[in-house]
């Protein structure tokens, strides 16, 4: 039994980190039908820019703060205004491929411009370890879980709660009738975006003390976001954090009890069921089909 | 119109002929691995870019096509033999992964298609008695056929134009037809097409079965190629690398992948000047021709057609305003 | 005059054209076909500053055979299939020697090629089954794994009974897992776990139960350096206190940066680290630190130990020619008294697999600690 709850509270750790990556990625798609295959590298980034004010001399929280704002006005204002606003009216089609286009060009900018070895990065919790009812779980374990579900009630709160969250929302349900209630449909955009940005860095100071900044650490986070986003259900934020958990905990489960060379399978197996039955994820709501 | 396209068709084909004569085996490689790709991406374009469908597991099929030649010859039969069975086997798996398409659509196809990548990559990767697992296959052969060999670099290149060539032809044979006309009608308002009798179901499936088969045949030619196979080329990477090519090229335009492929493959050798670095400037080029080109290279001449009706049409309406005042 | 013009010019010409042949055979030309992007970057990436370091070591003391060395890198992008073209356009360019790729399943594929080119092709790559192809070009730069596990054998047979092997789900990984299982059989050591992780794997919890859960006496820990770290951290954060075995990849200097003092206490075999006690090889050290600005790791050894060797074959065979360099390959055995670059002395079998001595080392204190040398497997005296 300790074991099962060994794997599962690490399991809460990692997926919460999933979750985050995830909340931003279902975000950006409800407001802009932008699918973004770079939201892995728009993880990595704010660690390396992080990386970059910690080696000029700035203390950890002041980093953070200061790669929020840059990652703000690069992923989320530069990225709107340079690639999503001009590929808007083309489809998905030619946003994704730009996306593609610029996770290979984050990746390798890093790599080639900063180093293409791993990096060690400070953890923001003490490296404490404590055991509850025999099953070992570290400062990090739980920081990063009550920081990640913090910040998706946070986000929560503020789209069902204040003006600007419910102009939001308006925005992502149905563009035109927001715009003829006189909201200012890009600027509502571009909020999303920013949330997008903020969050992703927060990810970044979660993650990476146990990723190690690499360039490549965005491919299998964003791949992992994907899944998560998918089958917790695309249009609801609270949906990110359950099918971030839950592709983070099976995986463990998986690992330990079947088979660890198909670890990754479960994972799928469970998005595949869900697509296949439901489609909008486990806490969506049906989306009707335009004609 | 026609005329000058099947002139620069001709060209084209002449050129693809004569060009890799002149060069060493490097380059004889290189064009022969655009080709591979060419069949691939042509596969893709049928399903994502005539009939509209999300397919980011395209890689699988290539993989498939080329674990089943590989596998085959490994047992002794002949890569004659190898080829169809990769062709009818990724067809059926691509009918079968049709079916999420028929209840899903958009964003989760398409995570659907990613997700059967992942899965076939997993299979391939653990099932080391069937694959070679992560060691993967080594020493394949290549074919030969009437006593001729295509184990020389020149030769194979040949033997896989001549694929390219008929599967091209056999491509635009089938959009000429009513059948290509009712997978655009797919892609452009299925719904409309549902009432006017286009079974959609069908040709969805169809789209990604065809789509597959073609993949499979290019993964057959690929393993010959390399002549080894392993995990690394069959990854989800590499089906959003083959879905760059097409939008890239063009989804929709029938060239597309030729232009798709050549920059997918052979830019990032050009680029290769720029050492450390080549793979950021390709990535920056992506991203640039995208928002220049949203419908892809092969969009150009409809752009400058586009834009010269819409220059003439301006005019137009300035001589009839003026002539309408001085009446 | 149009005559003398002539003249003059056909004698330019002639001048030129034997100044440009010349000029071709002024330098020694080798090709650097190295993973700089994808899973093998921080292999490849430090092989090449090895090799590069050498060369211009060797071209500032007058090159080989009075002639500079002229290297050219290429980035295989991890990709066999890239590797293989690779190779064969080096081969279209006339290079007399091939360096890399490093990875095994690269390298698999693209000697074919250098084969094919009658190429000498040094590798960094590991993997038992490089040598047993029946290719006379292929030229290790480190251990195979068959000739580096049977020490590790013999070491584990002194400190476990019952063994948990952790492995990486990659050739190099799985050809770890393959070789020490069937050394161990029939050893008085038995495997009790066979436990796979992936490459890039960050929550190694479920490894490590499972593993604990064996009750095994120790651990064989054969996964990439960045894994190595997370295994590391992840045994000291559920409390393994047994003895944590690997191989290079264990201990490295990159593994104890990334995983702190967890990897304090874990034992390896190493045949090539930059804290070992030889002058030659801290000279190394100071040498890449000044040239870089970091710590080498073996690949860097491997890189830089690589151009020297094949300095010695040149020297041995007298000639700038491919075959011959490799038929000098066979059978040659370096003295680092006489080429200091290659640190320890090295020979080759026919083969191309490559025999010298190497070190048990521990982690003590953030340090790499050689804690015995143990002698090549045909030590000559």
């Amino acid at each position: 039994m300790t074991d099962f709850l060994q794997l599962f509270f690490s399991g809460l750790a990692t997926g919460s980190i999933y979750a985050l990556a995830a909340l931003g990625f279902t975000l950006l798609w409800q407001a802009s039908g932008t699918i973004n295959f770079a939201q892995g590298e728009f993880v990595m980034l704010p660690a390396f820019m992080m990386l970059g004010f910690l080696a000029a001399g700035f203390p950890l929280v002041l980093s953070f703060v200061a790669s929020c704002v840059l990652s703000v006005i690069v992923l989320g204002w530069l990225f709107k205004r340079g690639v999503v606003d001009p590929l808007f009216k083309y489809g998905m089609m030619p946003i994704v491929v730009a996306t593609i286009g610029l996770s290979i060009a984050m990746r390798n900018a890093v790599r080639a411009g900063y180093s293409a070895e791993p990096q060690p990065f400070p953890n923001l919790f003490p490296d404490e370890v404590y055991n509850l009812f025999g099953v070992t779980v570290s400062a990090t374990d739980i920081g990063t879980f009550v920081f990640a579900i913090a910040l998706v009630l946070v986000t929560q709160a503020f789209l069902a709660k204040t003006v600007t969250g419910r102009a939001m929302q308006a925005v992502a349900q149905n563009t035109e009738s927001a715009s003829v209630l006189g909201i200012n449909v890009p600027r509502m955009i571009f909020y999303t975006f920013a949330i997008n940005a903020v969050l992703a860095a927060a990810a970044a100071i979660l993650v990476t003390p146990t990723y190690l900044a690499k360039f490549d650490m965005g491919a299998s986070l964003g791949n992992k976001a994907f899944f998560a986003a998918i089958i917790g259900g695309f249009n609801n934020s609270r949906g990110a954090l359950l099918g971030g958990v839950i592709v983070g905990v099976c995986e463990n489960l998986a690992a330990a009890y079947i088979s660890p060379a198909y670890k990754d399978a479960v994972a799928l197996i469970i998005f595949m069921v869900v697509i296949l039955f439901k489609p909008q994820g486990l806490l969506g709501k049906k989306v009707e089909r335009k004609v | 119109m026609k005329k000058l396209g099947l002139l620069a068709g001709l060209l084209g084909l002449a050129a693809c002929i004569f060009v890799p004569t002149l060069l060493k085996s490097h380059g004889i490689y290189l064009f022969t691995y655009w080709l591979i790709y060419v069949i691939a991406t042509m596969g893709l374009n049928l399903t994502i870019g005539y009939a509209g469908q999300k397919s980011l597991g395209h890689a699988a099929f290539f993989g498939i096509g080329a674990y089943t030649v590989a596998v085959m010859m490994q047992a002794g039969y002949s890569f004659w033999l190898g080829m169809p069975l990769a062709a009818l086997g990724c067809f059926v798996v691509g009918l079968a992964l049709g079916f999420p398409a028929l209840r899903v659509q958009t964003i989760y196809l398409a995570f659907a298609t990613l997700g059967f990548n992942t899965a076939v990559w997993l299979v391939m990767r653990n099932e080391e008695w069937l694959t070679g697992g992560t060691f993967g296959i080594n020493n394949i052969a290549r074919p030969e056929a009437f006593g001729v060999s295509f184990d020389g670099n020149l030769s194979y290149y040949y033997l896989v134009l001549a694929f390219a060539v008929v599967l091209g032809l056999l491509l635009w044979g089938l959009l000429s037809s009513p059948w290509g006309k009712a997978f655009t009608a797919l892609r452009d308002n299925p719904i409309r097409a549902e009432s006017l009798g286009v079974d959609i179901r069908g040709y969805t499936l169809l789209s990604f079965a065809i789509g597959a088969a073609y993949a499979g045949i290019a993964g057959g030619l690929f393993g010959s190629l390399v002549q080894f196979i392993d995990p690394a080329p069959f990854t989800v990477e590499a089906s959003i690398m083959m879905y760059l090519m097409v939008v890239v090229g063009g989804p929709g335009y029938f060239l597309g992948p030729l232009v798709g492929a050549a920059v997918g493959v052979i830019l990032p050798e050009w680029l290769r000047f720029a050492q450390a670095w080549y793979l950021f400037v390709f990535g920056a080029a992506v991203v640039m021709l995208m928002i220049w080109l949203p419908d892809g290279l092969l969009s150009i001449p409809d752009r400058i057609r586009a834009k010269r009706q819409s220059r003439e049409a301006s005019a137009a309406r300035a001589a009839n305003g003026t002539s309408g005042v001085k009446a | 005059m149009q005559k003398r013009f002539a003249l003059k010019l056909a004698a330019a010409c002639a001048f030129a054209a034997v100044a440009g042949l010349s000029h071709a055979q002024q330098t020694i030309k080798i090709a650097n076909i190295v993973e700089l992007s994808g899973p093998g970057t921080t292999a490849g990436t430090l092989f090449k500053n090895g090799v590069e370091l050498a060369v211009k070591e060797i071209n500032e003391a007058g090159g080989i055979l009075g002639k500079k060395i002229e290297s050219s890198t290429v980035d295989t992008q991890t990709n066999p299939g890239v590797a293989k073209g690779l190779t064969q356009k080096a081969v279209d360019d006339g290079v007399l020697a091939i360096f890399g790729p490093v990875y095994s399943g690269s390298i698999m594929v693209s000697m074919a090629e250098s084969k094919r080119g009658e190429v000498p092709n040094f590798t960094g790559g590991e993997a038992a089954s490089i040598t047993a192809q029946g290719n006379p070009y292929v030229f290790r730069t480190a251990f195979g794994q068959s000739t580096s596990f049977p020490k590790v054998a013999k070491y584990i047979n002194t400190k476990a009974k019952t063994l948990a092997v952790i492995y990486v789900n990659n050739d190099f990984g799985k050809g770890g897992r393959d070789t020490i299982t069937k050394l161990l059989d029939g050893s008085p050591t038995k495997i009790v776990a066979d436990i796979s992780t992936d490459a890039g794997q960050v929550d190694f919890s479920a490894a490590v139960l499972k593993a604990k859960q064996s009750n095994a006496d120790a651990i064989f820990a054969y996964t990439n350096e960045e894994e190595s770290a997370r295994l590391l951290r992840e045994l000291k954060k559920q409390g393994w206190n047994k003895p944590v075995i690997g191989e290079t990849t264990l201990t490295g200097q990159k593994v104890i940066e990334l995983a702190g003092d967890a990897a304090n206490g874990a034992v390896a075999h190493v045949g090539l680290t930059v804290d070992a006690p030889i002058p030659e090889m801290l000279k190394f050290k100071a040498k890449y630190y000044q040239a870089y600005g970091s710590i080498s790791d073996h690949n860097g050894i491997k890189g830089y130990t690589s151009v020297y060797v094949l300095k010695a074959a040149i020297e041995k065979a007298g000639k700038l020619d491919r075959k011959a360099v490799a038929q000098a390959l066979h059978g040659i055995h370096v003295s680092a008294k006489k080429y200091p670059g290659v640190i320890m002395d090295v020979s080759f079998d026919d083969k191309g697999d490559l025999d010298r001595e190497s070190f048990l080392v521990e982690v003590k204190n953030g340090r790499q600690v050689v804690t015995a040398t143990l002698p090549a497997l045909n030590a000559k005296k």
